[in-house]
């Protein structure tokens, strides 16, 4: 007994039908209650901007202790190891020469006090970040309010974000850091061999309605707030005093913004 | 059959070497994960409720947790507010460790390495992911809460 072509797609259809819709029953009777009726908000004391930035005032960074205390703080509230060598070494927020930090725009009769002074230097949270679009995961991204943040669990560790940013502002962990925590603080997660880390603008912080842990200690040296507000403080220095901000030549609008001895240092 | 009763014995014999597993294991009862809910901060709730209702937890912690990563790392949410209005802080140190750490932990000192395999699970989770076989590895860069350290 044969069937002709037309019994043949007939029945080959009810089958497929009968599959699909079967399947169909079986996960809806399942039932996927993931979703509970709840939902995300933003913390009600959390500080909020339109684009968060930074002015460094290095009038205020004399001494080596000016810079040792706010260094310090960062280290200490997110678990920086001190690994005690350059080639590992992690570095959120640190200690740069003019040279270095502001390489190819310096200018050769510069006044002494600028090109001689050591710069304070962190992530810049540029407003096109290059690592952004370098990372392949999208571990790093660059959130409502400017801040350039990373989120660890995505990082695969594959470094094209510290080829690409031109501060030199990001840290591999090329070691477990854990051993080299000399005093930890258990609100702030450490991470794991293998990852990228850069300063985040305490983000952290900022969710608990607290400034940046470096801004706190470093005495009006570091000024940070809201550029988006035209009364903010950062925003009046910026459109009233005379900035420079690093490597402005690549395009990528750092929010870091550096007040170089204007008037009463020079 | 060629060779027939030689084929016959050795099928018989390698399904009841085959087999020794489970009839090793029958008739006793699996005894599944002993799982200790009873730390000094539950203890003390008035209501004895997760973030959720115990099943939904059960169920569905890994996306919760998945979820409450998502929002608070990526979309700066952190707080959470589940079906009955409740609101918490997402944070898997904070709030999840809070309750679900036992004395012993508190009096434990944190290793110095992040390694998963070395740096073991807080009891409470560990209860499960041992009996299961699974091994997340979110203690590798999370702590377990001040109690904890040393």
């Amino acid at each position: 007994m044969s069937i002709n072509r037309r019994q043949f797609l007939r029945r080959a259809g009810i089958v497929t039908a009968l599959g699909l819709g079967g399947s169909f029953v079986i996960t809806g009777f399942r039932g996927k209650k993931v979703d509970a009726a709840s939902e995300y908000v933003s913390s009600k004391k959390g500080l909020v901007a339109k684009h968060w930035a930074m002015v460094v005032d290095m009038s205020k960074f004399k001494t080596e202790a000016d810079f040792k205390r706010v260094i310090e703080a960062c280290d200490k509230i997110h678990n920086i190891p001190d690994i005690g060598n350059p080639k590992d070494e992690i570095k959120w927020i640190w200690k740069e020469d003019f040279e270095h930090a502001f390489a190819g725009g310096e200018n050769e009769y510069l006044t002494e006090h600028v090109k001689e002074s050591p710069f304070l230097v962190m992530c810049n949270h540029c407003e096109n970040p290059a690592c952004v679009k370098a990372c392949p995961t999208g571990a790093t991204f660059k959130r409502e309010d400017g801040i350039v943040a990373m989120d660890f669990h995505r990082c695969i560790g594959c470094r094209f974000c510290m080829g690409a940013c031109p501060f030199g502002a990001r840290s591999f962990n090329y070691r477990d850091p854990r051993p080299f925590i000399n005093e930890v603080n258990p609100d702030f997660p450490t991470r794991t061999i293998g990852v990228v880390e850069k300063c985040n603008f305490c983000v952290e912080r900022l969710a608990d309605g607290l400034i940046p842990a470096c801004v706190e200690k470093s005495n009006g040296g570091l000024i940070f707030g809201d550029l988006g507000d035209l009364n903010s403080e950062v925003r009046k220095i910026i459109s009233t005093q005379f900035t420079i901000r690093r490597k402005t030549e690549f395009g990528t609008q750092p929010s870091v913004y550096y007040l170089v001895g204007g008037g009463k240092n020079v | 059959m060629y060779k027939g009763g030689k084929i016959i014995v050795s099928l018989i014999i390698f399904i009841g070497i085959f087999t020794i597993p489970f009839f090793y294991n029958m008739g006793k009862a699996n005894a599944g994960p002993d799982i200790n809910l009873n730390s000094p901060v539950i203890q003390q709730l008035a209501d004895k409720q997760c973030v959720e209702p115990t099943e939904f937890m059960r169920a569905n912690h890994m996306q919760i947790l998945s979820q409450w990563r998502e929002e608070v790392v990526r979309n700066g949410q952190s707080v959470y507010v589940n079906s009955q209005g409740k609101s918490f802080e997402i944070s898997l140190q904070n709030t999840c460790l809070k309750c679900h750490t036992t004395e012993a932990e508190k009096a434990a000192k944190t290793g110095g390495t992040s390694n998963s395999a070395v740096n073991a699970s807080p009891q409470f989770c560990a209860s499960c992911h041992v009996y299961t076989a699974v091994n997340p590895n979110c203690w590798d860069c999370h702590f377990e809460p001040k109690g904890a350290m040393k």
